[in-house]
């Protein structure tokens, strides 16, 4: 049996999340002996090539695409977690949800300050997903299994999780790792 | 603001002695003769009285009749309460917005008249039913609706409107309403025959220990629903420490369902007022308050007379029946719409002027109560028992009733029976024998104690009303197979969002989530999971609340899983592994897809 895989994915984030699990630093050597990477933008691997163990979600869903990577990932995953504030409550993009999308894009790109848009153009090429009406956080989409909560999650913190996690032991997190303020 | 509403408030003020702990009864004779309090006017309250103006600022905001914009002259409040809706209160909303040619919510364009909804109003029994200020409009038919608005075109005063008058001290000329009492079963100690004063001047002759004996030994337990036994309230109080006790009357019936203590203060205020006077006695209380909630502001005036009637009788005032040393009065607070108010340390905030919050126990009422004296807080049925047993003895009143139930109990009977009113019952009466009373048929679930209380089937219509099998204050309603009981169960936890103070969080934010919750499974988009998950955050909302509200607020859900569970199952479809069927996503992209004008390609139909 070859090692366990793992998938990771950005939505609605930013990618702090993604850069707290860089900041492991060189126990990265020790997770590739622990696992396969398998879709996820550290090695870039694009589409699923098969059952993955874990999958780490960072960010919510603000878009239609956001939606369907989050499915994707449920249906090839084991267990998912929600890693970081906006997988797990929607996070600063979820700031728009206090108002309506038309507002929203009007604010961008049409009435804002620092707009410059004499043609008035909404982007709205076919290229680009849909948003929702409000940003999702992920558990609203599909199940989740675990969530890591922080701004973004500390390395230590997702070290340990992750450690935990394929050894099949209990998680203990110190204090220090879990305080936010 | 003008120099003539500035004069207004400042009489007002002054006519309350500038006491703070009288803010309700200034901003409602503010609101009353202005039409709102306004950002400048609280100012000019706060400076009068001498507080902040956020004092006043969260008073306005937070009770229902109180308003800092202008309403219309009339403000015409459609009950919305469930019961309602299954008479036909739907069709009289939109008979109301037809006629007046504005929305539920609006004032029309001459800022005469304001049209909104507000739950139950307590005449479930005549629903559908309307306040127009603080006139009842009961039976409201689409005829009837067409004259009230014609009529307050015409002229704003809603007491000019003919609605006829109802029966009893409902056709008094100092109440003059169109409301019923429909009493239909009266029973040994509330309905019976009595003479006023025998009771008290029977309490005289005793000392207040022996007062308070006789109540414990009688075995009343409190009639608002959670069933203390009086006599030891009255003990604690009597036994605490302070200069100034008080007794406050709870007539704050707001539970959805309940009308019982409207009609008590109709025909029977002599039993409640004389009750107050004997506590009073056995206490060592000098004052008490009657809080009548702000919806049956029409028996204020009535009231009024009734007391100084009273007072005339040498009944109430200085050495009441001659006895010396034994002081006391009553006044009468006004509430202002606020459900919460119905909880007794609420009740207590409002009477001391502030927001209906709820205080933390303990220290109890009796301990700490009105003004931070020991206060006992009874209901209006309590005080009404208490003059009766009075009258006729301790041992009289618990021989009636059952084993651990004494007395009898008043219940509002309203919704698909074919005789709605007030029953008395001695405790023990089976809800079947109930029902046949009422004549109630093809009965699909019967409410026990309103939407705080608990929804029952069939199966169990063999219980009876009791302290240890099904608990009340006296609401009932019933529904027949016709009514969409889970439609029924959502109205009534949009009533507890609405109702929540907002102190507690599992309140303030886990009605909000079980209804939305709920709402998901009405829609089809339900799995099973979702009745643990509505269990398990009923059980953390009553158990992290700290008043009765949150502690019961889950009730309508929680007893409809237990009692209705195929309603639910019955709704749940098969859902795709893994997903969360509560999503939508054609919903939450259907924003995007009007702005943008194309269809997802992701997500086709």
């Amino acid at each position: 049996m070859g090692k366990p895989k793992i998938a990771t994915a950005s939505l609605a984030g930013c990618f702090g999340c993604h850069m707290s699990l860089l900041d492991i630093d060189d126990r990265i050597l020790k997770l590739v002996e622990l696992v396969d990477f398998d879709k996820s933008p550290i090695d870039d691997i694009k589409k699923f090539s098969g059952r993955c163990l874990v999958g780490l979600i960072e960010g919510g869903c603000a878009n239609e695409e956001n939606v369907h990577n989050l499915k994707e990932f449920r249906k090839h995953c084991d267990i998912l977690i929600s890693v970081g504030d906006c997988a797990i409550n929607g996070g600063l993009p979820a700031m728009r949800n206090v108002m309506p999308l038309k507002e929203c894009l009007d604010e961008a790109y049409l009435n804002g300050p620092t707009v410059y848009n004499p043609e008035g153009i909404v982007p709205s090429d076919k290229e680009l997903p849909l948003l929702l009406d409000k940003v999702y956080p992920c558990h609203h989409v599909v199940k989740i299994d675990y969530y890591l909560p922080g701004c973004p999650p500390s390395a230590d913190t997702l070290w340990e999780a992750l450690v935990a996690l394929l050894n099949n032991k209990p998680l203990e997190l110190p204090y220090e790792l879990i305080k936010y303020d | 603001m003008s120099e003539n509403i500035s004069k207004i408030i400042k009489e007002v003020c002054e006519a309350n002695n500038k006491d703070r702990t009288r803010l309700m009864d200034i901003v409602e004779a503010i609101q009353e003769s202005v039409g709102c309090v306004s950002s400048d006017a609280m100012n000019l309250i706060a400076e009068e009285i001498g507080c902040h103006r956020v004092e006043v600022e969260s008073v306005i905001s937070f009770y229902a009749f109180l308003s800092k914009r202008p309403k219309g002259k009339v403000a015409i409040r459609l009950c919305n309460d469930s019961v309602d809706k299954m008479k036909g209160a739907d069709e009289i909303a939109k008979a109301f917005e037809k006629e007046l040619g504005i929305e539920v919510g609006q004032t029309t364009s001459d800022g005469k008249i304001t049209l909104e909804n507000t739950p139950c109003i307590g005449m479930c029994d005549q629903a559908p039913a309307a306040l127009l200020n603080q006139v009842v409009a009961p039976s409201l038919t689409v005829e009837k609706v067409k004259a009230i608005v014609a009529g307050l075109q015409k002229d704003t005063d809603p007491s000019k409107i003919s609605l006829g008058l109802g029966d009893g001290n409902n056709a008094d000329s100092l109440v003059g309403s169109a409301v019923n009492n429909n009493i239909i079963k009266k029973g040994d100690v509330i309905f019976a025959d009595n003479e006023s004063g025998t009771g008290l001047k029977k309490a005289i002759t005793l000392s207040p220990e022996e007062v308070v004996d006789m109540v414990k030994i009688s075995n009343l337990r409190g009639r608002g629903g959670a069933g203390f036994p009086t006599g030891l309230k009255w003990q604690f109080t009597r036994a605490a420490q302070g200069d100034q006790k008080y007794i406050i009357c709870n007539a704050d019936e707001g539970e959805p369902g309940t009308f019982k203590d409207r009609v008590l203060l109709t025909e029977k205020f002599d039993l409640v007022f004389e009750g107050m006077t004997i506590a009073g006695y056995a206490i060592g209380a000098t004052e008490g308050v009657l809080y009548l909630r702000g919806e049956y502001a029409y028996l204020r005036t009535f009231l009024e007379k009734k007391l100084k009637e009273r007072r005339d009788a040498s009944f109430l005032g200085k050495k009441v029946c001659g006895k010396d040393g034994f002081d006391f009065d009553i006044r009468i607070q006004m509430g202002a719409g606020a459900y919460i108010c119905g909880e007794e340390s609420a009740l207590i905030s409002s009477c001391e002027g502030l927001r209906g919050d709820p205080k933390t126990r303990p220290p109890f009422p009796a301990q700490r109560g009105y003004l931070a004296k020991p206060t006992s807080v009874n209901n209006v049925e309590t005080f009404c028992s208490v003059t009766r047993i009075l009258e006729k003895g301790a041992d009289w009143f618990s021989d009636i009733g059952s084993v651990d139930s004494a007395g009898t109990k008043v219940l509002s009977i309203s919704g698909a029976c074919k005789n709605p009113g007030i029953y008395e019952y001695p405790f023990g009466a089976k809800i079947q024998d109930i029902l046949k009373d009422a004549g109630a048929e093809n009965t699909q679930a019967v409410l026990v104690g309103g939407p705080s209380g608990q929804f029952i089937n069939p199966s169990e219509f063999s219980r009876s009303i009791c302290f240890s099998d099904l608990a009340t204050g006296g609401s009932m309603v019933v529904f027949d197979t016709k009514s969409d009981l889970l439609k029924v169960v959502e109205e009534y936890m949009e009533f507890f969002v609405e109702e929540s103070c907002g102190y507690c969080t599992p309140c303030r934010a886990g009605n909000v989530l079980m209804k939305e919750r709920l709402g998901y499974i009405l829609a089809g988009r339900g799995e099973i999971a979702d009745l643990a998950y509505l269990e398990d955050l009923g059980g953390t909302i009553k158990k992290a609340s700290r008043c009765g509200l949150g502690q019961t607020s889950p009730n309508p859900i929680l007893t409809t899983i237990k009692n209705f569970k195929p309603l639910y199952e019955k709704l749940m479809k098969k859902q795709e592994e893994g997903m969360q069927p509560s999503f939508d996503i054609k919903a939450a992209l259907g924003d995007a897809e009007r702005i943008a004008g194309r269809k997802s390609v992701i997500y086709t139909d």
